[in-house]
């Protein structure tokens, strides 16, 4: 027997796994919960999906506490602890689920065949919904959005270049500064903006909005950018150094080069930022109901064509609100998933 | 011993031309977030002094919102007092109940879910982060408010001889907690993020300590990574904070708009700063319109002190690692 | 590869006798906390003993075939070079070893008779019956003096009658009561890093543990300091066994009853020899080991 034992090549073994039996009791838990939390909600007022996960979600810890009981008061209040972040962060969870859900049932009701090229210059909001569009909302939103990235990239990367690179003698408090500026209140924004350009230029304007998005946006470049600038290692710079390139052309033909994917991800996840953005839009580029690229005059943009929908309690226009909401969602979603795929890209240099 | 020690030769780094122009480019680029946050600050008050200069203090503390006759601004009566007081309370609702549900996620995230999973989670808080207010809003209104309204009779029914719970008017709906709800649910990710940061930075060798001590992972959590992550959350729920007193959308359709100070919270009353200037800037007088300006920078002054305390704790707890 | 079991006998009268009253109520000799029949070949033996273990990070195998008995009220010396696999072997000897992701282990760690990697056994009773001090002196920060000292109590929820003669008793036989008698109520980072050592011994001694395991507890300290925690090292060995992890020769020399030689030919780490430690520094019976005590790499 031992001879076998030591002739046989050893088995790496998790002997801590849980074992099928602790497998099992825990899935009992959930199963009993789940089951109890049915029977509540069959005799209590409690009702629908929401007054079962309520039932369940009170019993499952109390399961788990009577499963482990005999294994010490120690680890009954471990479980019980485990059970209750679980519980926690499916509570959470739901109400981001059913925000997906909610706005993809009810916004494709709206959609047809034309909705995404399509405008609202000769239908009412209330018509009904085979008519009209979306399409100078979008384009709208996508102008604003270009031109506040124009502006604010530049400033954004200057900061954190200023922070990383110039090492000045205010890095820390030009970062304290961005910071800060990345809590203003959006409607507080477009509110300065309103003040200076929008009263100084007479009139609503898609400029406006633009510059009230780039104030928005700055920040959340300028800290991206300065994060993906500390990825480019010192002995890169060095080495540009040691070849005799000044500090501008180190920046410029070496740190730069290296992480600009890093710094398209700031500049993208700084657009998903504001894409959304409704309250300084309503004091700034105001609402057209026409395809316009014109950045003199209002301007369409997604988030104000939900608002303003959403206010005349139609019916229809309500339906729209929601339609509207579902290419907003597409598009945060679209840039979400740009600022995966440039960031994947970034590796420690 | 040395008796001749020679004196230091001073290294002048002097910079090329090209140098100097770059970094003073570069600084006075950097500046440029000082420049717009002292612009923001010195024009709304520049738009809304007179208001200041008419009511004073009143502006602040009064709950009356009042344009009188149009053609003479002297009989305008108008303060925030009641608007600020719902943008505190709203913001407080939204951070005591965002806050367990917060740590909880945070805590999953680090310590009890496989790599692959927390990857997955990681960007689920990302993208809900990046959600704009107006969805929120709008799904705060449809889906949430018929819910809560349920939910604010049951607790009215059992709680209501609590004062903050009780509603004389019988109408709920668009009620502070609404409200309330919603902000919390956009500020889980936020203080999600900043507190798993914090706690993933949680000594590994002190866990180990408390594991060794026959401590369970609960155990070590309680006595190791909570207390060292107590000031990064501290910070992170302050920048959530920030974010909920100035959301404007979500409030705006959540919260009916009323001026008076309601602390019951389950009444369909209230209103915030943000929300005050977006309903009334439409339509609003030259004289009114002042007045939100005036309101603007009251609101900008007070996410922004509550943001520089944020960002300092944040900070202070990320230097201690 | 042969048994490298130990059987000698050390004389206990050499050693100053502490004799400490520690109440502990839990009942020391249920391992297990569930109600699990073990059938086992091996019957209750004093000490910790393993047998054939093997340890893996993911695909690396870190540890191979180590057999070892570590006989009651003992001090034996891990020695070896960096990497062949000595903190990983005291990490398995209290189920440490798993919260490393990916890891795994063979083989058998039987402590009082039993294998503690048995289902059903209770990792966490483990570990508060072998007790362990880490390489940096690790007192919790956000507690003073004293609740550092009975921070494990509170952990691992066993409840004692008297916390203040608890606290003086495992301070006293750390060698810290006098230092820090007067101060109880200071945090545990305002103490020096030998002191603040000892405070981590004393703090797993108030679980009152059968074994205790040192991973290079002086690899941190001034020379003074590290003459204190080997003194508190030789006190406590008379009502305790100990597992301690070392670089230091003279050390391993001063205060090891026993020695055990880790190496590793680039492969998983092995043990070369275990023997009492006069002969391993005397009369080594392998050439590495003696190569190895004698500086000669390493």
């Amino acid at each position: 027997m031992s001879v076998v034992i030591e002739t046989m090549a050893p088995v790496p073994t998790r002997p801590w796994r849980n074992s099928k039996a602790t497998g099992m009791r825990n899935l009992l838990a959930i199963a009993l919960a789940l089951i109890c939390g049915g029977a509540i909600n069959q005799v209590t007022g409690l009702s629908g999906f929401l007054g079962l996960f309520v039932g369940t979600a009170f019993l499952f810890p109390v399961f788990i506490a009577v499963a482990n009981a005999k294994r010490g008061a120690n680890v009954v209040t471990d479980r019980i602890a485990s059970a209750v972040i679980a519980v926690a962060f499916i509570a959470v969870t739901i109400p981001w689920l059913s925000i997906f859900i909610t706005v993809f049932q009810k916004g494709s009701e709206a959609f047809h065949s034309s909705y995404l090229t399509d405008d609202m210059k000769i239908t009412p909001s209330g018509d009904d919904l085979q008519y009209g569009g979306i399409a100078h909302a979008i384009i709208g939103t996508m102008l604003m959005v270009l031109v506040a990235t124009v502006i604010s990239v530049p400033f954004g990367i200057i900061a954190a270049v200023y922070i990383v690179e110039v090492k000045g003698r205010f890095a820390g408090l030009i970062r304290f500064l961005v910071q800060a500026m990345s809590g203003v209140p959006s409607i507080v924004a477009g509110l300065f903006v309103y003040s200076t350009v929008v009263v100084l230029f007479g009139g609503f304007s898609a400029w406006a909005g633009a510059v009230a998005l780039s104030i928005l946006m700055l920040p959340t470049v300028a800290r991206t950018s300065e994060e993906v600038l500390k990825l480019v290692s010192v002995d890169l710079r060095t080495s540009s150094a040691a070849l005799g390139a000044t500090q501008a052309r180190t920046v410029f033909t070496v740190v730069i080069p290296t992480v600009a994917s890093g710094l398209i991800t700031a500049a993208v996840l700084g657009v998903a930022r504001v894409v959304g953005e409704t309250a300084p839009l309503i004091l700034t580029s105001s609402y057209f109901v026409a395809k316009s690229t014109n950045l003199n005059d209002p301007i369409a943009s997604l988030p104000i064509y939900i608002f303003s929908s959403l206010g005349l309690g139609d019916q229809n226009a309500t339906a729209r609100a929601w339609g509207g909401a579902l290419v907003l969602l597409g598009l945060v979603f679209f840039f979400f998933l740009l600022t995966r795929i440039f960031s994947s890209r970034i590796k420690r240099k | 011993m040395l008796t001749n020690v020679p004196d230091k030769r001073s290294i002048e780094n002097s910079l090329t031309r090209v140098d100097k122009v770059f970094q003073n480019l570069v600084t006075l680029g950097a500046f440029f977030s000082m420049v717009v946050l002292a612009a923001i600050g010195g024009f709304l008050l520049y738009r809304g002094f007179e208001i200041f200069k008419d009511f004073g203090f009143s502006f602040i503390t009064g709950s009356k919102w009042d344009i009188g006759n149009p053609e003479d601004t002297g009989t305008a009566i108008l303060g925030i007092g009641a608007m600020l007081f719902g943008s505190v309370i709203t913001a407080i609702i939204a951070v005591v109940l965002s806050v367990p549900f917060a740590v909880a996620t945070a805590l999953l995230i680090e310590f009890y879910v496989p790599k692959w999973f927390k990857t997955i989670l990681v960007s689920v808080l990302d993208l809900v982060a990046a959600l704009p207010s107006v969805v929120f809003g709008i799904w705060g209104y449809a889906v949430l408010l018929p819910l809560v309204e349920g939910w604010s009779k049951t607790i009215e029914n059992y709680l209501g001889w609590i004062p903050i719970f009780n509603v004389p008017s019988g109408i709920f709906g668009r009620s502070p907690f609404l409200a309330g709800l919603l902000l919390g649910l956009m500020i889980v990710p936020i203080i999600t993020s900043v507190a798993r940061e914090v706690y993933s930075q949680a000594p590994r060798d002190l866990i180990d300590a408390a594991s060794a001590l026959g401590g369970t992972r609960w155990g070590a959590l309680r006595t190791v990574v909570l207390p060292f992550g107590r000031s990064g959350l501290v910070g992170g729920t302050m920048l959530g904070l920030g974010r909920a007193l100035g959301e404007t959308v979500a409030v705006y359709l959540t919260l009916n708009l009323v001026f008076e100070v309601n602390f019951k919270i389950l009444a369909s009353a209230g209103g915030n700063v943000a929300s005050l200037i977006a309903t009334k800037f439409g339509e609003a007088t030259e004289y009114e319109l002042k007045a939100l300006m005036a309101a603007g920078l009251v609101l900008f002054l007070v996410t922004l002190l509550v943001n520089f305390g944020a960002t300092m704790i944040v900070n202070k707890s990320r230097k201690i690692v | 590869m042969e048994n490298n079991q130990i059987e000698s006998q050390i004389s206990e009268t050499a050693r100053p006798h502490i004799t400490a009253k520690v109440e502990i109520p839990e009942q020391r000799s249920k391992l297990h906390t569930e109600d699990v029949q073990v059938d086992k070949m091996v019957k209750s033996e004093s000490g910790l003993e393993t047998r054939n273990v093997h340890a893996w990070f993911d695909k690396h195998h870190a540890l191979a075939d180590i057999s070892l008995h570590f006989p009651k009220n003992t001090v034996t010396g891990l020695i070896g070079p960096s990497g062949c696999g000595k903190s990983t072997f005291l990490r398995l000897l209290n189920r440490m070893h798993e919260f490393i992701p990916r890891a795994a282990m063979a083989g058998e760690v039987l402590f009082a008779g039993n294998d503690i990697y048995d289902p059903g056994v209770n990792p966490i009773d483990i570990r508060r019956r072998i007790g362990m001090v880490f390489q940096k002196p690790n007192p919790f920060p956000a507690m003073n003096i004293g609740e550092n000292v009975v921070a494990g109590l509170k952990l691992s929820r066993v409840k004692t009658s008297n916390k203040d003669a608890l606290i003086e008793d495992c301070l006293t036989r750390a060698g810290l009561w006098k230092e820090v008698k007067d101060r109880l109520g200071s945090a545990g980072g305002s103490l020096s890093g030998g002191q603040q050592q000892r405070l981590c011994i004393a703090r797993a001694l108030a679980l009152n543990p059968e074994v205790l395991l040192l991973d290079e507890p002086c690899s941190a300290l001034d020379p003074g300091s590290t003459l204190r925690v080997e003194e508190t090292i030789v006190q406590l060995s008379a009502t305790m066994t100990i597992v301690i992890v070392t670089h230091n020769m003279q050390q391993a020399a001063r205060v090891s009853d026993y020695c055990a030689f880790f190496l590793s030919d680039g492969g998983p780490g092995q043990l070369v020899e275990a023997d009492l430690t006069t002969n391993i520094f005397s009369n080594p019976s392998d050439t590495r080991t003696a190569d190895y005590v004698q500086g000669r790499f390493g």
